[in-house]
């Protein structure tokens, strides 16, 4: 055992884009450009004839519209995504959820598929027993179904792939680091499922068999051990997507596999030391600048 | 934050294994950053980051009239403040029993003569002595609280200078201190025995030190050590949980052993800080 204690002097500098231009960040109360025919978008107001920036980030332009996009922020929902939540409350007929929105998002009970599986009305006993179903705490995944006015989201699991999460790890990140796919469930080869949430919840778990008789995903085996190769494939790809995290990379399978390649040469707890993890998000930067190059 | 069961027979059975969800064995600790001077205007100061824990802490100094009964001693107070920025449990009166829990244990652990001899503060016996008031702020908990408070605490006492004194006159009742004017001359404290706290949480069967926010959750019990020197200055009990004797006595071992390496490391890096550096906890 040993024990580090560094001093802030120490500190390594996260950052990847040593080489590469870097976008300029703009912070809030910063002159964007003259407002004269450019479009106000998000993350951005009008003061004194000025257009300027509301939030820390980066500028985006699609024509005349301009808006900033914040580095770090609470989940704006779109219909579609995958999200990651845990259950905050059971109320009547519908479960709140926290997705790191600004409000917390509603899952109907009649947006659920129910032990059983097969599609009917739900009755009285049904919302009896929503609390043993999905209870205070528990992990979902599920998709957006609509977004509201206000910016809630209300989510719906009705697809077997959707339902509460058994054993894994949790890992949370900005919602902006996670790239925007086609799929956000990944098998992945070294043996291990992950879902990346959009809302920047990210779960890591041993596979996930579709094969099984699924029921909308209400079981969850609390007898099971994880063998302890998976435990450490597990550990070290929770390591390796905090490390991308730190300086700031984009999260999709090719990144995150190539950032647990490229740790190999740690070992697990090794990668919780500030030098280990920038080596590792570096390398994995180098192998994605090479693959876009060829 | 909550836990549903499946994330907690994860970690239970990482304990069991003694391979933790970030990799880490039952008895390892994760790296922790610290510096010192940040504060000007404070007489020393501290910051403490390890993982999510972030406190910050300042030692103002004050010139007292001693206590009556202990008139040759100096006086030391601890105050903590729970940021409602930490969690959002902290707001309004949230996290004032914390606070006061946090405080009365340093208080507990720094009032042996051994651990932190407060006669050094007094400058004329029954009439004059240094108050030094310690204030703490959580900035941010992501688990193992008293560990990094009293880190910071110790770290924030090395850095503190008490002013020299030239000479004391008696003016009938009234006392005068002559402080020196030169800004370099003042006097560091002896922080060698100050205590350091280990929190050891028991999951399942198996002992952990360093427990990160989702293991605190798991834990059944938990016992916070202070330790000077080798010797234990306060026990206390972190959460409602039992203990059985001989975990309770495997758990002071544990922690016993790993205060002294932490102390060390905390005073060899301590030691190896230039003194004027300026980095502020902002960049």
């Amino acid at each position: 055992m040993k024990i580090q204690v560094r001093l802030a002097t120490q500190r390594v500098d996260p950052s990847v884009a040593i080489n590469y231009r870097s976008p300029k960040i703009f912070t809030p109360g910063e002159v964007i450009t003259v407002q004269d025919e450019f479009m106000r978008g998000h993350g951005t107001y009008e003061e004194d004839g000025y257009l300027k920036s509301s939030v820390a980030g980066v500028k985006q332009q699609v024509n005349k519209l301009i808006s900033v996009r914040p580095l770090k922020s609470r989940y704006n929902g779109e219909i579609g995504d995958v999200v990651v939540g845990r259950i905050t409350e059971v109320q009547q007929k519908r479960w709140k959820v926290d997705t790191n929105s600004r409000l917390d998002s509603v899952l109907l009970l009649s947006s659920v598929n129910l032990p059983g599986g097969e599609l009917r009305r739900r009755c009285a006993e049904d919302e009896h027993m929503m609390r043993e179903y999905l209870q205070e705490g528990d992990l979902i995944s599920a998709e957006v179904q609509n977004v509201h006015s206000d910016g809630s989201l209300s989510l719906h699991t009705r697809s077997l792939k959707y339902g509460k999460l058994s054993q894994g790890v949790l890992v949370k990140v900005f919602p902006s680091l996670i790239k925007r796919s086609k799929t956000h469930f990944h098998n992945l080869p070294v043996g291990i499922s992950i879902i990346l949430g959009n809302n920047g919840f990210i779960w890591i778990c041993p596979p996930i068999n579709n094969e099984e008789d699924n029921v909308g995903g209400f079981v969850q085996n609390l007898e099971e051990v994880i063998p302890r190769t998976e435990r450490e494939t597990i550990g070290r790809l929770r390591n390796c997507i905090l490390a991308l995290a730190q300086s700031k990379m984009l999260l999709y399978d090719t990144s995150i596999l190539y950032a647990f390649e490229e740790s190999l040469k740690y070992s697990v707890s090794e990668l919780l030391i500030p030098e280990s993890m920038v080596d590792v998000a570096m390398s994995t930067q180098h192998r994605i600048n090479m693959l876009e190059n060829d | 934050m909550s836990l549903c069961e499946a994330e907690k027979t994860f970690i239970l059975h990482g304990v069991e294994e003694n391979f933790r969800i970030d990799g880490r064995e039952r008895e390892d600790y994760r790296p922790m950053e610290v510096e010192i001077g940040i504060i000007s205007h404070a007489f020393g100061s501290a910051r403490l980051r390890l993982a999510n824990t972030d406190v910050l802490v300042a030692v103002k100094i004050e010139v007292d009239t001693p206590y009556p009964e202990k008139p040759s001693q100096g006086k030391l107070d601890f105050f903590v403040d729970c940021s409602a920025n930490a969690t959002p449990d902290f707001e309004g009166r949230g996290g004032e029993d914390l606070a006061t829990g946090i405080s009365n244990s340093l208080s507990d652990a720094y009032r042996s003569s051994k651990a932190f001899d407060l006669k050094k503060l007094c400058i004329m016996k029954g009439q004059k002595c240094w108050k030094l008031l310690v204030d703490i702020l959580l900035l941010e908990c992501g688990g193992n609280l008293y560990d990094a408070v009293s880190l910071a605490v110790k770290a924030a006492l090395w850095n503190t200078r008490v002013p020299g004194v030239k000479s004391v006159g008696i003016d009938g009742k009234n006392v005068e201190l002559n402080v020196s004017e030169r800004l370099n001359d003042c006097v560091p404290l002896d922080v060698s025995g100050a205590p350091v706290m280990v929190t050891v949480c028991k999951i399942g069967e198996y002992c952990v030190v360093d427990p990160s926010a989702a293991e605190e959750k798991c834990s059944s019990a938990a016992l916070v050590v202070a330790v000077s020197q080798g010797n234990i200055t306060t026990v206390l009990q972190g959460s409602a949980g039992s203990l059985h004797p001989t975990t309770l006595m495997d758990s002071l071992g544990l922690g016993v052993e790993v205060a002294n390496q932490l102390n060390i490391a905390l005073m060899e890096t301590l030691q190896s800080a230039p003194p004027h550096f300026d980095v502020g906890f902002l960049k």
